[in-house]
């Protein structure tokens, strides 16, 4: 039998992971990574932590160069231009060519520039790659004020590293509310007050429409919305990210906002598959394909294309999207559906909005909308019922009932009997969740 | 004086609680669908674990070298790990053998 040439364009979650289930189960095909980044695999949600100050840079990487030659991978650092789907062949921009019997697409987002004159000035930062954290970090140390802007958890994580380095920072909101279609008002004005804590300006209503430079062409000030002008040194942005699909435009792969996929992550050319931020996988709960930009969910995914490369026919199935994240000392978990807005679903919003650490499906609403509360002033527990099941649930502080919760989410749980008492909210809520959550693990789930 | 206060005695000069009473609680185990690599747990460790090599594939955290100290536990931003409470005796043997001494002979420690 001839060895099969896999080709895995991208070296972040997503493709490393399929690499290494591919040779798990093709002791002899010949594995290629390619790498738009010098660098071995790192951990992309662990550079808030480096910007933190938590951990050294260098501590992001999660895959040393003995782990690729362990597993024979040949790392091969370039970027892929152009697919040629009829001879099988990736053109990179240096003019080589690679070929491929089987070919997955894995090269991930990319964060979105702002929409405004004066991007290109030094100073406008990025919390996206290892380069541009690192450019961030040096910045920081001459910086005396910056201002972010965007919506997500980067955005947060970017203000929370900058403050904390001594950098006067600025937190900029187009409308009145922190992150509106995943926080409801309490739970953004929970995060606001903790920002504050951490010395970090909240400005609401207030929208750049301009980056000025000096002479040099470093970032002076921002021009605001209604005309006044506002100094500062650095301007974050973290508005969201793009998936990076420029590789697959004019052959006949179907995209949407992302590279849409089958169950077993194969694209619409046989052969070709994708996994990852840049895959638009089909979601249950909304019965759409949906874009995650979540670490797991790329993990999870190139194992499962990793599997239907070596032509294991393995159906994906994905899972409630799920993130837990530490934002100035308070752990936040958030699951499935959990927009707060009535009415708020527009896929034309999703797009713009999506940051990492986030997923299309969070933005989204149940078809019929209930929500059951907790809430004390320090924590918060919001559950989205939809029906006869949990669909969503976000939890700011006290993280007990977290996985319980996302076991009854992602299990499609029927929690009918528990509705007064979901009903009721508060400590009621909280009690009947757990002595559910503990009958269910002493009895095995009747479905 | 319990195996656990010995070692408390020998290792801090005092049976009393000190930092080092997470000894009697087991091992650390892992998430995997909660990790996201970043490397905060390995960071942390005093022996210098690849802690997060373990989370990846959702393993307790069986490195001999281990001595419970519960660090990785405590910074992980993603409440990826966590105790696991049922194996205390290994840990308190681990970390007898760790500190030279012969492993403790007390009847009864593995009993709980």
């Amino acid at each position: 039998m001839p060895t099969t040439q896999y080709l895995i364009i991208g070296n972040g979650a997503a493709g490393a992971t399929a690499a290494e289930t591919i040779r798990r189960h093709d002791p002899r095909g010949e594995i290629t990574i390619l790498t738009a980044e010098p660098y071995p695999m790192y951990s992309r949600p662990g550079l808030a932590y480096v910007l933190i100050n938590e951990i050294p840079a260098k501590q992001v990487f999660c895959r040393t160069l003995a782990w690729y030659e362990e597993l024979r991978l040949n790392l091969t650092l370039g970027k892929a231009a152009q697919l040629d789907v009829v001879n099988r062949l990736v053109w990179l921009e240096d003019g080589r060519s690679l070929p491929y019997d089987r070919l997955l697409i894995a090269t991930g987002a990319r964060a979105t520039p702002p929409p405004y004159p004066g991007q290109d000035l030094q100073g406008v930062v990025y919390l996206d790659t290892f380069d541009g954290t690192n450019d961030l970090i040096e910045r920081s140390k001459r910086a005396k004020r910056a201002v972010v802007v965007g919506g997500g958890i980067t955005a947060l994580e970017l203000s929370e590293g900058l403050a904390h380095r001594g950098v006067e920072t600025h937190y900029f909101l187009r409308r009145d509310r922190l992150w509106s279609q995943v926080f409801n008002d309490e739970e953004a004005r929970l995060l606001e007050k903790t920002m504050r804590a951490h010395h970090i300006h909240i400005h609401y209503n207030t929208e750049v429409s301009e980056i000025i430079g000096d002479r040099r062409g470093r970032v002076r000030e921002v021009r605001l919305k209604d005309g006044s002008t506002f100094k500062c040194d650095l301007l974050g942005v973290a508005i969201g990210v793009k998936p990076l699909i420029d590789v697959v435009r004019d052959t006949p792969i179907q995209t949407d906002r992302a590279i849409l996929v089958n169950e077993y992550l194969e694209s619409s050319v046989p052969g070709i598959y994708a996994a990852g931020d840049c895959a638009q996988v089909y979601d249950r709960w909304t019965q759409q394909h949906m874009v995650d930009i979540l670490w797991p969910s790329a993990v999870a995914e190139g194992n499962a294309a990793g599997l239907n490369m070596v032509g294991q026919r393995h159906a994906y199935v994905k899972g409630s999207p799920f993130n837990a994240c530490l934002l100035f000392g308070l752990h936040i978990a958030t699951m499935g559906q959990i927009n707060p807005r009535r009415g708020g679903d527009d896929a034309v919003e999703i797009l713009q909005h999506i940051s990492r650490g986030s997923s299309e499906v969070w933005y989204t609403q149940p078809r019929t909308y209930g929500s059951a509360w907790a809430g004390d002033g320090e924590n918060t527990m919001r559950l989205v019922i939809s029906g006869d099941f949990l669909v969503g649930a976000i939890i700011i502080g006290e993280q007990r009932l977290a996985d319980p919760l996302r076991y009854l989410i992602e299990q499609q749980v029927d929690i009918r009997h528990l509705r007064e008492d979901l009903a009721a909210g508060g400590e009621t809520l909280k009690r009947s969740l757990l002595r559910f959550w503990q009958q269910l693990q002493t009895t095995p789930a009747a479905g | 004086m319990s195996v656990i206060q010995r070692l408390k005695q020998k290792l801090t000069g005092s049976p009393e609680n000190t930092p080092l009473q997470t000894l009697e609680l087991g091992r650390v185990v892992a998430d995997a669908s909660r990790c996201v690599q970043c490397g905060v747990c390995g960071y942390n460790c005093p022996v210098g674990i690849p802690v997060r090599d373990y989370a990846r594939q959702g393993l307790p955290v069986d490195d001999p070298a281990c001595i419970a100290c519960g660090n990785c536990v405590a910074v992980c931003p993603r409440g990826t790990l966590r105790w696991e409470t049922s194996s205390h005796t290994i840990v308190v043997e681990r970390f007898a053998r760790q500190m030279g001494s012969q492993p403790p002979e007390s009847p009864g420690l593995g009993q709980s």
